[in-house]
């Protein structure tokens, strides 16, 4: 018993000869930090993940601070996070200011597309992609999962119909699945936007429709219908320009090959943010 | 005399990093420019010094009094811990670009396995007040010596034509291997 406490005395005394000169130490040493780093760091989710790149919220912090880097670069925060940063340093969002998502761009699940062949070589869309695929549609979905396989953060499965889908509260726009991806399928899009062209085939109207029952043929009624000039036709694909968009699904509603989908969570966007 | 030997014997023949293979960590991470090298050295023949002293103060005048000597590593580790505190204060107010360069190897002093092993050997081999102070001087410029070798020969490998599979972290384990070799040369001068 006796011992016990001497141990618990002197390691106590210790402690608190060290705290003290420590506390002297701090005050004496303090360095003046930007105020606006300490705001930002405030600001920020300071789970010191290492998402953004960065050793910690700390050294991310001071990167936005010194412009090093961009306000909406916590992956974690979003667009929120992006928002009060902005906010904090008096800078205005641009329409990248938010946070970024895959969205898979093709239709032809198992389903939808021909297979002209069975593949029974490696699961991986890479390999099958250099013999030319198993699927009637050179651009489309080969849907073996490699993106699937190199999303870290679980944010990605197959669904039963053979194509990727992404879970768009986990996926933190890292872009490894774009990648991944040999067809280029994936892309990366701001989580605003909620309508998304989902085909990839540059082949003309009448070979697209043979391959898959959802390829974009270029019939340009949905260049016609948008109020905005988001969508072009080139090399006989529609594709959309994400910064022009509003999400008014008016495309969506014209497409005869169902292509374009529309994500019905996400609200029609007033005005261009850029315009705020 | 007994001065210089335990000086020249902490510093070569016994090295620390080379020889006793302690404190790898950041003789692995912090070893790419001399400059910063050289920073953590100091850093840690500093906390080396004040920790061979504190250490010896308490093992002699708290621990061994009321017998408490399994309560040496918690001692022990209370000081590196504090003294890091400081150094890492002290580095952030003047040079926070050593301080930058240093990054998450600064704190982890604290956890160099260095420091305690020399403060944990001066108990041992029952050294003087005086002794100590020289073995844990002795034990710092050993360190920063073996940091600053690495990184003097890993500045210049940035110019030579490594094979690709042995490019980085590979060509500079080899290096060390080599160095604590030549080291071992030292064995038996004192």
């Amino acid at each position: 018993m006796d011992s016990t406490l001497i141990a618990l005395v002197s390691m106590g005394f210790l402690g608190a000869v060290f705290a003290a000169g420590l506390a002297v130490a701090s005050k004496k040493f303090a360095v003046d930090v930007n105020p606006q780093v300490a705001e930002v760091e405030e600001a920020l989710p300071g789970i010191n993940c290492g998402a953004c790149g960065y050793g910690g919220c700390s050294s991310f912090a001071e990167a936005v601070v010194s412009g090093e880097a961009a306000p909406n670069g916590c992956p974690v925060g979003g667009s929120d996070v992006a928002r009060e940063l902005c906010r904090i340093l008096g800078i205005e969002l641009d329409g990248k200011g938010q946070r970024v998502i895959a969205q898979v761009l093709c239709k032809g699940g198992q389903e939808e597309a021909v297979e002209q062949s069975t593949y029974q070589g490696p699961r991986d869309c890479r390999i099958a992609h250099m013999i030319g695929g198993h699927k009637g549609c050179g651009y489309g979905c080969l849907g073996l999962g490699t993106c699937v396989d190199t999303c870290p953060f679980e944010a990605m499965a197959m669904s039963d119909n053979g194509l990727p889908v992404i879970y768009e509260d986990k996926c933190t726009g890292c872009g490894n699945c774009v990648r991944a991806c040999p067809r280029d399928i994936i892309v990366l899009a701001g989580d605003e936007y909620g309508v998304h062209i989902r085909c990839r085939s540059l082949a003309k109207g009448k070979p697209t429709r043979d391959a898959c029952s959802v390829g974009c043929i270029a019939c340009r009624r949905c260049v016609k219908e948008c109020p905005v000039s988001a969508i072009t036709v080139e090399d006989n694909l529609a594709r959309i320009d994400y910064d022009l968009c509003i999400n008014c699904r008016k495309c969506a509603a014209v497409c005869p090959m169902n292509t374009i989908d529309i994500q019905d969570e996400k609200p029609v966007l007033k005005k261009k943010r850029s315009e705020v | 005399m007994e001065i210089a030997l335990i000086f020249l014997s902490a510093v070569f023949v016994n090295n620390f990093v080379l020889v006793r293979f302690l404190g790898i960590c950041p003789f692995m991470g912090v070893s790419r420019q001399i400059e910063t090298s050289l920073g953590m050295g100091l850093a840690t023949t500093f906390v080396m010094v004040v920790a061979s002293t504190v250490s010896w103060l308490i093992q002699n005048f708290i621990l061994a009094p009321y017998n408490l000597p399994y309560l040496q590593n918690v001692a022990f580790i209370l000081v590196i811990a504090s003294m890091v505190q400081l150094v890492e204060m002290f580095i952030n107010k003047a040079s926070p670009s050593l301080y930058k360069a240093m990054g998450i190897f600064l704190p982890l002093i604290t956890t160099n396995c260095a420091i305690l092993g020399m403060a944990l050997l001066l108990v041992m081999r029952s050294y003087s007040f005086g002794h100590s102070i020289i073995f844990g001087l002795g034990a710092g410029v050993g360190f920063t010596l073996a940091l600053v070798l690495l990184a003097g020969i890993r500045e210049e490998l940035e110019f030579a034509d490594i094979p690709d599979a042995l490019k980085g972290a590979g060509i500079a384990f080899i290096i060390a291997g080599l160095l604590s070799m030549a080291f071992g040369g030292f064995a038996g001068l004192v």
